[in-house]
């Protein structure tokens, strides 16, 4: 007997989000990225259109982030350096964009300057061609000052600018619209939070095609499933045409995956959970996978090698299967 | 909740004299109007204003007229089936036909011509004879409806059936046979038809229409109701239909969730 494929017809789509400008749209990026766009359930090529495949963003500090020595070891000999970081990122590990921390600003640690961070933005810029995905150091009174700075210097660039949240989005959405660029909303795992927030970030005036959703995720073995039944449930909202949920959407699996205990304890204190060499690049790339699954359009990642399996799983997910 | 604004209506007396007179500014006034109010069709019905003969002509005109100020989807009410026509020949989005009742020479006018123009159709469930009392028998009529849409290829999510509500001043007891009717009307195929009501019928020269209005509403919902024909612009019937979409789980509850549904 044949099987019947069950298809659902799907009323609407996940809106789409380019991010950077080429020289042509006011920046100087060499070419920009398309997220979202899809109309069905993730890689359901039989059912919809998988338009954008999703894009990996390489992790980059300011200044040398408090990550466990083997994750830091393929960046050694730029790790002071952002800009050379970067281009390592790209030229070397495949990143689509870079994502750019700002960790320095924060006034309890280095404490530089919003001209200073606006410096570095500017000299990554220049390092590489991909388009940068930047956010602050999760103070939120710097991170007004310091992404202010950061976007009128790189005005035009159409950054994808970061963190707006419930309460504190104001600033940082008036710099995007000022300054052409788009916004990274966080919700913390919290759906009616998510659509709330991207109904007060368009009601200051940013066009829905402007914002991105950070739905917030928990890493492998870390609460995982929660981020995934929310960010299927956006994903669900978008396909039947609710607006304030139809945005792509973008998952920190560098940092969840890697402050895990299973990505930083050595073998000798769990001798049944293998090299951590190893382990720890699975549990960053089983996060990413998951998310995949789910819905997740862009992934910010620190380590290469899980970046490499990562971009493998998504050739293979990009692969028709009408 | 699709929401049908009944406004252009010729039994209005401002839109029956705009009908006479050629006069297309209340049309477009009550186009506008209904949208800003959360409609997401606009039920366009000459009424009695225009002699039998000329409403093909007024269909292709209230159309054209309605179409310059809106870009909602029209839904055409009329028993004439030659001005229903003459109307979704103009139409620039699939439109809906409204009504047809489950007698089969209207079956077979309506559904063919439905499948030809796109279109949606409200099927009624009831007959020469008139409209039964009890839920069974309005399903029957549905289920009649439900063989025809699947015998002329009108797919089932384009039916919508309309099980009939009457004033609950003059005819109490058919209020809670409609709930049932819709229950059960969702039952009948997979994928399930869709349900709608002329809901205003239900509170006909009742002292409290609003309120007899946005009650029944939400209980039709509850029961599995997808549209109604309605004033959309009385404000709180369509906060009605906005919360209880949420309360239904039909929408994901945010803060600000009454003013998105109108910005849909």
């Amino acid at each position: 007997m044949a099987v019947a494929i069950v298809k659902e017809k799907w009323q609407s789509r996940v809106g789409q989000v380019v991010i950077g400008a080429t020289p042509e749209q006011g920046g100087t990026r060499t070419h920009t990225i398309t997220i979202g766009g899809d109309s069905t359930l993730p890689f359901l090529h039989f059912e919809g259109e998988v338009v954008n495949r999703p894009a990996v963003a390489m992790e980059v500090n300011d200044v040398e982030p408090d990550w466990h020595p083997l994750l830091k070891e393929p960046f050694m000999d730029v790790i002071n350096d952002p800009a050379a970081w970067a281009k390592k990122c790209v030229e070397e590990f495949g990143a689509d964009l870079i994502y750019l921390k700002l960790t320095g600003a924060h006034p309890e640690g280095a404490n530089r300057t919003p001209e200073q961070c606006a410096q570095t933005v500017k000299d990554v810029l220049a390092a590489v061609g991909v388009p940068l995905v930047i956010v602050g150091c999760e103070d939120d009174d710097k991170d007004n000052e310091v992404m202010a700075a950061v976007a009128e210097a790189a005005a035009g660039e159409n950054l994808l600018l970061g963190l707006a949240q419930q309460d504190n989005y104001k600033s940082i959405v008036a710099a995007c619209m000022v300054h052409k660029h788009s916004i990274i909303a966080r919700s913390p795992l919290d759906i009616n939070i998510c659509k709330q927030l991207n109904i007060l970030i368009n009601e200051m005036g940013l066009p829905l095609d402007k914002i991105v959703i950070d739905p917030m995720i928990g890493g492998l073995g870390f609460g995982i499933e929660y981020a995934y039944s929310i960010m299927e449930r956006a994903r669900l909202g978008s396909l039947v045409n609710d607006k304030m949920l139809a945005m792509p959407m973008v998952c920190t699996v560098g940092y969840e995956a890697n402050r895990a205990k299973e990505a930083n304890v050595d073998v000798d204190e769990f001798p049944g959970w293998g090299e951590l060499k190893d382990r720890a690049i699975l549990w960053e790339a089983m996060t990413a996978t998951t998310l995949l699954q789910t819905g997740a359009s862009l992934l910010l990642m620190r380590n290469p090698e899980a970046v490499r399996l990562v971009k493998k799983n998504i050739d293979e997910l990009m692969v028709s299967n009408a | 909740m699709l929401i049908i604004g009944e406004r252009i209506n010729g039994m209005f007396k401002d839109i029956g004299e705009a009908l006479k007179n050629k006069d297309p500014k209340p049309l477009q006034y009550w186009a506008v109007k209904q949208a800003e109010g959360g409609a997401h069709y606009l039920d366009v019905n000459s009424g009695p204003a225009i002699p039998k003969e000329e409403r093909p002509e007024a269909y292709e005109w209230m159309v054209e007229v309605i179409q310059e100020v809106s870009d909602l989807p029209l839904c055409l009410d009329s028993t004439n089936y030659d001005a229903i026509e003459a109307g979704l020949k103009h139409c620039k989005r699939p439109a809906m036909i409204n009504s047809v009742p489950a007698e089969r020479p209207k079956i077979e006018r309506v559904f063919p011509m439905a499948v030809k123009f796109n279109a949606a159709v409200i099927g009624l469930t009831m007959d020469k004879v008139g409209i039964p009392l009890n839920a069974e028998n309005r399903v029957a009529f549905a289920m009649e409806l439900v063989a025809a849409a699947d015998e002329f290829g009108l797919p089932m999510d384009e039916l919508f059936i309309d099980p009939l509500i009457l004033p609950c001043n003059v005819a109490q007891e058919h209020a809670r046979e409609v709930l049932e009717a819709i229950r059960m009307i969702k039952t009948l195929s997979n994928p399930a038809p869709k349900t709608v009501l002329g809901l205003s019928n239900v509170s006909q020269k009742a002292p409290d229409r609003h309120l007899i209005n946005r009650t029944y509403m939400a209980m039709a919902m509850g029961a599995g109701l997808d549209a109604a024909i309605i004033d959309a612009n009385d404000e709180a019937l369509v906060d009605t239909a906005a919360t209880a979409e949420i309360l239904l789980n039909q929408n994901v509850y945010c803060d600000s969730y009454i003013k998105v549904f109108r910005t849909r």
